[in-house]
């Protein structure tokens, strides 16, 4: 049943960034040139929306499905990691034409070969893994 | 109204407020809104805690969000295979012209330059640098940042977290590099 729910809510997650465009390759491109308002208005709208949300949850103690308290996390402090990283990311971000979730998201969509970006991936993850104590991580 | 919801390109105004209502679900059944954490999970799954610690943890615990990225893919099938998009993607001009500059042809009918992201030219200078190099930066960048779009872009900034204003920087430094510099370079090759 949680299962179940969690399948769900990823089923819409695919449907709604599909829709929105959000896994064009050519959006991702069109963004990164500043040439166009559609993705800045996606990701505008979706920070709004989910920083209401984030009040609610915090000022009204929300509790979960399951009654158990909301806690929303906080990620590490620093710059380095977060500036060197993301910038990483950004390089194969406008590369693939994909986020994370598109990446698997295409591969449903229709575009099979992004089984190869998805293990790309996961190989990038891994190689992360073996070298992460000797890159710069805080400040 | 519905016929455009399944079979039309959503503007921005309802596909944004669309996933804020995801990061809430996710919030309300008890997960938290984050993709790229997908990857270490797959990777601890797969024994990669035999290489290195970073993979050796409780991952049995986030078994979740690989049927999250189950539910993903299915629904990438119904939005492009079960209710395909009758109109192709509205790019501005000036984007039309760069790629039509540079010999892209398909962006009228699909979200992806199929003459790129194919079986056949996976093995070819190009393919390879755009699916298998782009993808390793995406797997390594989004462990390194410890987040993604949704981790950090979304997530982060809706938690007001300066962490994730650095990090969304970095996503736009790499994609201007990307964007402005290599691929008319990689286009060139």
């Amino acid at each position: 049943m949680k299962n179940l729910r969690l399948l769900i809510i990823g089923v819409a997650f695919g449907f709604v960034l599909s829709k929105g465009e959000v896994i064009s390759w050519y959006r991702i491109y069109e963004m990164f040139r500043f040439e166009s308002f559609h993705m800045f208005g996606i990701i505008g709208m979706a920070v709004m929306t989910s920083l209401i949300f984030n009040q609610w949850i915090k000022r009204s103690k929300m509790k979960d499905i399951d009654g158990k308290p909301i806690h929303i996390p906080k990620f590490y402090d620093g710059i380095l990691q977060y500036l060197l990283g993301g910038t990483i990311f950004g390089l194969g971000w406008a590369l693939t034409g994909s986020c994370p979730g598109p990446l698997y998201i295409q591969i449903g969509y229709g575009s099979t070969v992004m089984v190869i970006a998805v293990l790309s991936a996961l190989f990038g993850s891994f190689l992360y893994g073996l070298v992460k104590d000797k890159l710069p991580h805080k400040n | 109204m519905m016929h455009a919801l399944l079979y039309e390109p959503w503007p921005w105004y309802i596909a944004g407020p669309a996933i804020g209502l995801i990061y809430f679900a996710l919030y309300f059944v008890g997960k938290r809104f984050g993709i790229s954490g997908t990857y270490r999970t797959a990777c601890s799954m797969l024994g990669a805690g035999k290489f290195t610690k970073y993979f050796d943890y409780k991952w049995k615990d986030d078994i979740w969000n690989l049927i999250f990225v189950l539910g993903m893919i299915i629904g990438g099938y119904l939005a492009g295979v079960v209710f395909p998009n009758e109109v192709g993607v509205d790019l501005s001009a000036s984007t039309i012209a760069s790629l039509e500059e540079m010999g892209f042809s398909s962006f009228n009918e699909t979200m992806i330059p199929v003459e790129i992201f194919n079986w056949d030219t996976l093995f070819s200078i190009k393919g390879f640098i755009f699916i298998v190099i782009g993808g390793m930066l995406v797997g390594f960048g989004t462990r390194y940042a410890d987040g993604c779009t949704s981790g950090h872009a979304i997530t982060g900034l809706a938690n007001l977290e300066f962490s994730s204003l650095v990090a969304v920087i970095g996503f736009f430094i790499g994609g201007m590099i990307t964007s402005f510099i290599l691929i008319p370079i990689i286009m060139n090759l």
